[in-house]
């Protein structure tokens, strides 16, 4: 170790690593794996997440999975919950939706509204 | 570098892998596996979370699920479960009493809540053999900004100000001693990490070193640099092959990453640290017999002055630490003296672990700032008393400390209140005692521990622990006479005052301490010839009660003795000159028709 830059790159390599340990307030996508969300495509849902937070190199996210929230019609659902807002609610999410979700909502803070449960509201 | 959604942290830590941990792990890598989830939910191996008594445990982020007493078996449920369904299961969360609501999060367990994680922050958290979680969790930034923008007396001058103490026991101020030896002139100079932990129920640097052995590395070259040393030994027990085996890893990755050798960030630091394994002799412990340990020769002390820190290792300047220091010092560098004096109380800063132990319900290792009463920690933390007993009295310190009782229980725990209510920090061993324990047994049990650790090189510890071990035994077998108080006060004090090292001076303090605080148990057994707590078996006696007995006869039939005759369905009578007092007849009675007294 000849400087404190390679220790840096290092920790940036890893923090992901760490981070959903003891991080608080990072986004959090929620996918609902219910038999119902699996039946409909949850599962293939969460792995176009985590494969486009690999592509896009995301590192401060928590995904997480729960259960079904009962509103199984509208299957497969995530709620995705950035820090410090209203957590919002998306239906019948396809894997090439999910991936949009990531970029758009995520990254962008620009929640896709048409594919939102509560639109309506 | 892939992104792992779920992370699954299982202990570890001698504790859980002695109850099947290590198959639990095997088992969730094999159902992740068959699941397809290996690219999802990573599993990693951590040092001791501190609830050994509900172990295995373990947690999973980022919910941060804390599960407790796992058994390899459930490994399939989790998975299924938990991992692909999202749903906690419920029979294997935390239940704070019976019937209660499970709690989820590790942090509203209330054996976590009131804890404040300092020399612990990284055990539980990170993968002890992987330096670059370490490094993830800032870890060598506290050394590089050490080497590169202070001087080693900056870097005392930090340590001074945060007011950190030692916790090996006596509870030297840490920077004076680095200071001494740096103002030392030597060619060549040693920092020594005392890592031979051997009070009896003290298992907290054994911890710290199965759960982040690089946070003692990087402590070592902090100190290393401030003293101008470049070379620093670990001395270990090898009853901890756990601590062993990661400290081996953590320094062979830390030399590959170049976090130790020579030129360390590129400037003209060097230092490296090797391992010397102790054989488990409790003076070891003690500082210059730990230096003559490590230098090869018999483990036994020597007078000081001169001190380590002027003449040690080699007779070059050296520090010796303790584990839980060191754990303590990257931490201050990091966030600053004024933030680790924050903490505590005047003359006591930061935190202290604690290893409960005996008669209390969670049994494990804790961390809690300075200055928290006894109280919280048996009762808010510890989880109070088993079976609802009453709390009768504390031992800190291990063999070399006193107890506490009753009176004690909202003092402020920090060395100087210890040492006044006539007890010690110690290393930070804490049994709790309950009303069946009798203190006189206690007593005794402490000094043959320390009677049989002495080294044998002073008079006063050799001879006058083995004269008082006598008299104890003699008090407790019922042959104690008036004089035998008065005579162990002579020697605890002539043993106190003439001993070559701290472990002799303090051998005394528990005999001194119960015969204090509990004389009157002493009395009960010279005078009366009774234990009142009914713990030593001498002065027991089995007795059958004739109007609860029903003359069943299943004591007479198990009884190893042949002790008990009578005849079926008429009083059952125990014969006092066979009787070899084993208890066994008590255990059996259905009818609780058999008292001890």
């Amino acid at each position: 170790m000849k400087s404190i830059e390679e220790l840096r790159a290092i920790k940036a390599k890893k923090i992901g690593d760490v981070v959903s340990r003891n991080e608080k307030g990072v986004p959090t996508i929620n996918v609902h794996m219910g038999t119902c969300g699996i039946a409909s495509g949850a599962r293939e849902a969460l792995t176009a997440i985590l494969e486009e937070i690999e592509t896009r190199q995301i590192r401060d996210i928590h995904v997480i999975q729960s259960g079904c929230p009962g509103m199984c019609v509208n299957e497969p659902l995530i709620t995705v919950t950035m820090p410090d807002e209203t957590p919002y609610i998306y239906m019948k999410v396809t894997p090439e939706k999910a991936k949009s979700i990531v970029v758009r909502h995520v990254i962008n803070h620009q929640p896709i509204t048409e594919w939102l449960l509560n639109r309506e509201k | 570098m892939e992104f792992y959604r779920t992370h699954v942290l299982v202990c570890a830590g001698t504790g859980c892998t002695s109850m099947d941990s290590r198959l639990l792990r095997q088992n969730l890598y094999e159902e992740i596996i068959k699941r397809g989830l290996e690219k999802e939910v990573k599993v990693i191996e951590t040092g001791c979370f501190g609830f050994c008594n509900l172990g295995p445990v373990m947690v999973v982020y980022p919910e941060g699920t804390f599960y407790c007493q796992v058994k390899p078996q459930d490994a399939a449920q989790i998975v299924e479960e938990h991992f692909i369904k999202g749903r906690p299961v419920e029979r294997l969360l935390y239940q704070h009493e019976k019937d209660t609501a499970n709690v989820v999060e590790m942090e509203n367990i209330e054996f976590f809540k009131h804890q404040k994680r300092v020399a612990l922050q990284n055990c539980g958290l990170i993968d002890p053999e992987n330096i670059e979680e370490y490094i993830a969790q800032d870890g060598y930034f506290a050394l590089a900004h050490c080497v590169k923008d202070l001087t080693p007396m900056e870097v005392i001058d930090i340590i001074k100000k945060s007011g950190l103490r030692g916790r090996g026991g006596g509870g030297f101020p840490t920077g004076t001693k680095w200071e001494f030896a740096y103002k030392s002139q030597a060619d060549q100079k040693y920092v020594v990490c005392n890592a031979d932990e051997g009070d009896p129920g003290a298992f907290m640097d054994r911890s710290v070193l199965e759960g982040d052995p690089h946070g003692v590395l990087e402590a070592m070259a902090i100190a290393g640099y401030a003293i101008g040393a470049s070379k620093g030994f670990i001395y270990v027990r090898a009853e901890y092959p756990i601590a062993v085996e990661r400290l081996k890893i953590a320094i062979r990755q830390a030399r590959e990453y170049g976090l130790l050798g020579d030129n360390i960030f590129g400037t003209d630091f060097c230092f490296d640290i090797d391992i010397r394994l102790g054989a488990g002799a409790f003076v070891c412990g003690e500082e210059t017999a730990l230096l003559a340990s490590t230098e090869g020769r018999r483990g036994e002390p020597r007078p000081r002055p001169p001190f380590p820190a002027v003449k040690g290792l080699f007779d070059k300047p050296t520090i010796i630490n303790n584990v839980e220091t060191f754990a303590n010092v990257t931490k201050i560098i990091r966030n600053g003296w004024e933030w680790f004096a924050s903490m505590g109380t005047e003359k006591s800063k930061g935190t202290k672990v604690f290893a409960l132990a005996g008669k209390i319900n969670n049994i494990g290792l804790i961390e809690i700032p300075m200055g928290t009463t006894l109280r919280t920690i048996i009762y808010d933390i510890g989880g109070g008393i088993p079976k609802g007993k009453k709390f009768k009295a504390a031992q800190t310190g291990g063999p070399s400390g006193g107890c506490l009782t009753e009176t004690h229980l909202d003092i402020p725990i920090d060395y100087d209140n210890l040492i006044a209510a006539g007890s010690m920090m110690g290393s930070g061993g804490l049994i709790v005692m309950d009303e069946d324990n009798c203190m006189v047994d206690i007593a005794r049990f402490f000094l043959e521990f320390t009677q049989e650790e002495s080294c044998g090189k002073c008079p006063p510890c050799r001879i006058g622990t083995k004269r008082m071990l006598e008299i104890l035994d003699r008090i407790t077998t019922g042959k104690g006479t008036p004089e035998d108080l008065d005579n162990l006060e002579v020697l605890a004090n002539t043993i106190k005052s003439s001993s070559l090292c701290a472990l002799g001076q303090t051998s005394p303090n528990p005999v001194l301490s119960t015969i204090k605080h509990f004389r009157k148990e002493y009395e009960a057994h010279i005078y009366d010839k009774k234990c009142p707590a009914h713990v030593c078996q001498a002065l027991l006696s089995y007795k059958i009660d004739p109007l609860k007995c029903k003359g069943c006869s299943l004591c007479a039939r198990n009884c190893p003795a042949e002790a008990i005759t009578g005849k079926i369905k008429e009083p059952f009578i125990i014969s006092q000159d066979k009787c070899i007092k084993c208890g066994d007849c008590m255990t059996r009675c259905k009818f609780g028709a058999i008292s001890k007294e």
